[in-house]
């Protein structure tokens, strides 16, 4: 981009808690049911009706809060966020504001240049999501679905301290995975559970305070993050160099004009009019209690990492792939236990053919019908020699399939490696009386022919033969 | 059977009169709604009179008697301010905005008492969504009070103190947010509670001001209140700030002595302001608790002269808030023309809600304000910490604070509402407790100028039954809380 400007990204992250009920009633979160069929009385703000906290999204905060080394507010309050709109039942929505749940914490992440970066994560507090409008096939008229009204959220603020979209993209993904990890969101991002809105401004590298910034609202996928960064930070360049200011304003990402564009500007913004909400008393959170979640919190991708490098002498490069996802991770180690394969060999086949394999069919790995135990079997022919690295991507397609298993389908398609010594001689011989002129060569000094002879033996075995026994019968021969 | 009796006696009594089958539950129903048919009309008491159920209930309520069930408040009339929802019954805060709103369930009040075996005989008038001291904004038009038809029963919760005063019924819920039991009791001779914030659940009690809501109940004397209280109050989980400390015998326990009993009297309260008759009354029922043993210690509320301007602040707050549900999109009052959504927001809230709750949103959405908060809402809360000290250093010295419910008798209806002011000057002696959430009752102590004025007492938190004690004591001694209005004798 232009290297006169820096760039200064900070990003509010809305995770939407996979708690069972919604965060002030008893109605279910299950997400895609038919309108206002998981909308009770709480949630459709009816008078006299009252909010009762859910303690499970106390619980889940806590163990993000927990996750980024974030302080634990001993005494936290919610608030009340008036403003008014159809799909919002009680004319305000419950949030946090003065007294957040969590406060203070990082996240490191891999800069541009693949360097550690700690980025600050300001607070996290938790909100009720509002519900949705709804505009289509409705003949002109609007209707209302209040299933998503009191989801509870928990809203992650980071401090401004990105300075490009893919850092911003970079700390998403790693809130994204953490989430998961502590099985506190789904993080499904289709769905809207997991979204961000991004702060963006630019300055000149000499200039001490921020520029003016715009909102960019209700992103929704990690490409958009990139592209509508990229995009506001372009329009802010070209506002300035041509002696322009930037309007604080909110926009929004258009991802088929690949564009944003302002939504409401903050003059004519809500005053929203917050205050405690008399109806919530306020949470208190004993110590032990935190403890007690403390104890309770999964290894965390960066400890799960450092071990991965650790004990399986793994690239850091891979450690980092695989322990992004828990579910990737959890796979690896399975497949690890049982595989006797090198623990490099086999995280190159778990991030390599397995994980193209996922993504090529839109899977997620508790859907796929390759199991842990069935790519170990394969990794085990590799490893006893029965097949050939080569022909062990022929029999992962057909497991991948559902064909059976690694032992059947070799079996099945006499893939058996040929390893017998005589046998191999046998078929360097033919090859050679085949080709007089090449080992003439060969011997002439054409070393690099050596490879000829080997393809040649590999075409006559359908690749079954053992390669470096192929190899090193060559070299006994070609003398 | 004396059914010329039936209306002026007490729950207790009726009680009483149906476990000696000197009269049925269903008696004395049909005997108070034939009063509510004649004379309900003259007072404008009650919005909803819900006859047939009421005569269904009974029916059963004697059948279960008659195999010898029983329930503390079984066949028992009593009807709701109609704030409390009540299933498949009109609900409508007396105000436009909810003439049509049906409630699909029971506020808790309204199931406690009616799991007691409480026979409900109708929804009762009041101030729109409870704001007003003259029961003058309701958008069912004012209620009258029985001691003088020109007057105001005080309010908010007017239509049940007007009922229960001229013995339509012997006893009604209310709320209290600023004194709307306890100043309308007052105003016509009967008794009225507001327990500790906490001790009744608001779970279906449709919000004024949260934090200073709390229900209540009215009746002709101390005794039935404490049997109504002791089966209203508990812990709910549906109200998070409902406590969980259990309810105790009110009833069991309120004959007991109050010799030695600390009453503190508010020196603040008998300055200017005060009517000379009126402050005459309340020391004179001071002496008789004496008499009976009681100590008066003169005290001081510091702060307590800021409490008006601080509840309108607090409240209207909380109101502004509370009421911004009330859109036209779910339930209720929608504007019928309107080309936008601005103006159908506009048209539905400025045609649904009267002058009176509009007033208020008003405030309280300024006092929110970016740039006011800190000098108003904010302010307020400090203020109202102080007064809330100020009655706990009180408490460290006495065991109950007396003083005058109201500062002067009845006034004429219409007389104060050109001025908002002087109307909120009204509730005066009762906002404190509402601030400082604790219990305070009001009872009758004589009258001036042919009209009830009542004695309020405030306790500690949880401290109902030693009001109690010290109110059926007092109701022992003196007869004020059996006088009759004379048209409803």
């Amino acid at each position: 981009m232009n290297s006169n400007w820096e760039i200064v990204i900070g990003l509010e992250i809305h995770a939407q808690l996979a708690t069972s009920s919604k965060i002030f009633s008893g109605a279910s979160t299950a997400f895609g049911e038919e309108p206002n069929t998981q909308a009770c009385l709480v949630d459709l703000g009816y008078p006299g009706t009252l909010p009762v906290l859910n303690q499970q999204a106390i619980e889940m905060a806590i163990r993000f809060g927990l996750a980024i080394d974030a302080e634990i507010s001993p005494r936290s309050v919610f608030a009340r966020k008036n403003y008014f709109y159809p799909d919002l039942p009680k004319g305000y929505q419950i949030s946090q504001l003065d007294l957040p749940i969590v406060v203070g914490g990082n996240m490191n992440i891999l800069d541009g240049n693949g360097n550690e970066k700690i980025i600050g994560i300001t607070r996290a507090h938790l909100e009720e999501d509002a519900g949705k409008s709804v505009h289509e096939g409705l003949d002109g008229l609007s209707g209302i679905d209040l299933n998503r009204a009191g989801t509870p959220l928990l809203e992650i603020v980071s401090e401004p301290e990105m300075s490009s979209a893919k850092e911003a993209v970079a700390y998403m993904r790693k809130i994204h995975s953490i989430v998961r990890y502590l099985e506190i969101s789904d993080g499904n991002m289709q769905e809207g559970s997991f979204r961000c809105d991004a702060n963006v401004s630019i300055k000149r590298f000499d200039q001490k305070e921020l520029g003016i910034r715009t909102e960019l609202k209700n992103l929704n996928s990690f490409k958009f993050i990139e592209k509508a960064i990229n995009h506001e930070v372009m329009r802010q360049i070209e506002i300035i160099e041509d002696g322009g200011t930037v309007t604080q304003e909110t926009r929004l990402y258009d991802a088929d004009l690949d564009e944003t564009r302002p939504m409401r500007s903050k003059e004519e913004a809500n005053d929203y009019r917050y205050f405690p909400d008399p109806d919530l008393l306020p949470v208190i959170i004993e110590e032990d209690y935190i403890n007690e979640i403390k104890a309770s919190l999964p290894e965390l991708p960066s400890v799960k990492k450092e071990r991965f490098i650790d004990s399986y002498n793994l690239k850091s490069t891979d450690a980092e792939v695989l322990t992004a996802s828990k579910q990737l991770a959890d796979f690896y180690e399975a497949v690890e236990k049982i595989a006797n394969t090198e623990s490099q060999i086999t995280a190159n086949w778990v991030i390599g053919d397995y994980t193209a394999a996922l993504n090529r069919d839109d899977l997620e790995i508790k859907d796929a019908k390759l199991s842990a135990d069935d790519l170990a079997g394969l990794l085990n022919k590799i490893a006893d020699q029965t097949i050939s690295g080569k022909i062990a991507k022929e029999v992962f397609e057909s497991m991948w399939r559902g064909d059976g298993s690694a032992e059947e389908i070799i079996e099945k398609k006499g893939l058996v490696q040929i390893t017998d010594d005589n046998e191999i001689e046998n078929i360097v011989n033919q090859v050679m009386e085949k080709n007089p002129s090449q080992v003439k060569d060969y011997l002439g000094g054409k070393g690099q022919l050596l490879g000829y002879f080997v393809g040649q033996v590999m075409k006559e075995t359908k690749g079954k033969a053992n390669p470096k026994k192929v190899n090193d019968i060559l070299k006994k021969k070609l003398k | 059977m004396p059914a010329q009796n039936i209306q002026n006696m007490t729950l207790c009594a009726l009680k009483q009169g149906m476990s000696e089958k000197e009269f049925t539950s269903l008696e004395v129903i049909e005997t108070l709604l034939t009063r509510i048919s004649e004379h309900g009309g003259s007072l404008n008491a009650f919005i909803t009179v819900t006859a047939e159920q009421a005569i269904t209930e009974a029916k059963n309520a004697d059948k279960l008697m008659a195999v010898g069930k029983n329930k503390p408040l079984l066949g028992l009339p009593l009807a709701h301010k109609d704030l409390f929802c009540t299933d498949g019954i009109l609900t409508s805060c007396a105000s436009k905005m909810l003439h049509n709103f049906i409630p699909p369930y029971d506020a808790s009040v309204v199931k406690n008492l009616k799991a007691s075996g409480a026979i409900m005989l109708g929804k009762t008038n009041m101030d729109e969504f409870a704001m007003g001291s003259s029961n003058e904004t309701s958008y069912y038009g004012s209620v009258k009070n029985p001691w003088n038809l020109e007057l105001s029963p005080g309010g908010s919760s007017g239509g049940s103190a007007s009922a229960v005063a001229a013995c339509l019924v012997p006893a009604a819920t209310g709320t209290d947010t600023g004194g709307s039991i306890r100043q309308p009791a007052a105003l016509t001779g009967i008794t009225g509670i507001k327990p500790t914030y906490g001790r009744v659940s608001r779970f279906g009690m449709i919000a004024f001001a949260s934090s200073l809501d709390q229900g209540g109940v009215f009746a002709r004397s101390v005794e039935d209140a404490a049997l109504l209280l002791g089966e209203m109050a508990g812990f709910d989980e549906n109200d998070s700030t409902s406590v969980d400390v259990p309810v105790p015998d009110y009833l069991g326990s309120i004959n007991q002595s109050i010799k030695g009993l600390k009453i503190g009297l508010v020196r603040q309260y008998f300055d200017a302001g005060l009517d000379d008759n009126n402050a005459k009354a309340v020391r004179e029922a001071l002496e008789v608790l004496e008499d009976q043993g009681a100590e008066i210690i003169e005290i001081d509320l510091p702060n307590i002269e800021l409490s008006v301007p601080t509840y309108y602040v607090v409240a209207s707050a909380e109101c502004s808030s509370n009421l911004s549900r009330y859109d036209g999109v779910r339930f209720g009052y929608r504007a019928e023309n309107y080309k936008d959504l601005n103006e159908f927001y506009c048209k539905t809230r400025g045609e649904g809600f009267g002058a009176e709750v509009k007033r208020r949103i008003m405030t309280g959405t300024y006092v929110l304000s970016a740039g006011y908060y800190d000098a108003y809402y904010l302010k307020a809360q400090k203020v109202r910490q102080l007064i809330s000290q100020d009655f706990k250093n009180a408490f460290s010295k006495v065991d109950l604070i007396a003083g005058p419910t109201t500062p002067s008798p009845a006034f004429a209806l219409g007389a104060k509402m050109d001025d908002p002011i002087e109307m909120y000057l009204n509730d005066i002696y009762t906002i404190g407790a509402n601030l400082a959430g604790l219990p305070g009752m009001s009872i009758p102590c004589g009258f001036v100028n042919d009209l009830p004025v009542g004695l309020q007492l405030v306790g500690k938190h949880f401290g109902e039954e030693s009001l109690l004690q010290c109110g059926h004591r007092y109701q022992q001694k003196t007869d004020w809380h059996t006088r009759v209005p004379e048209r409803f004798k």
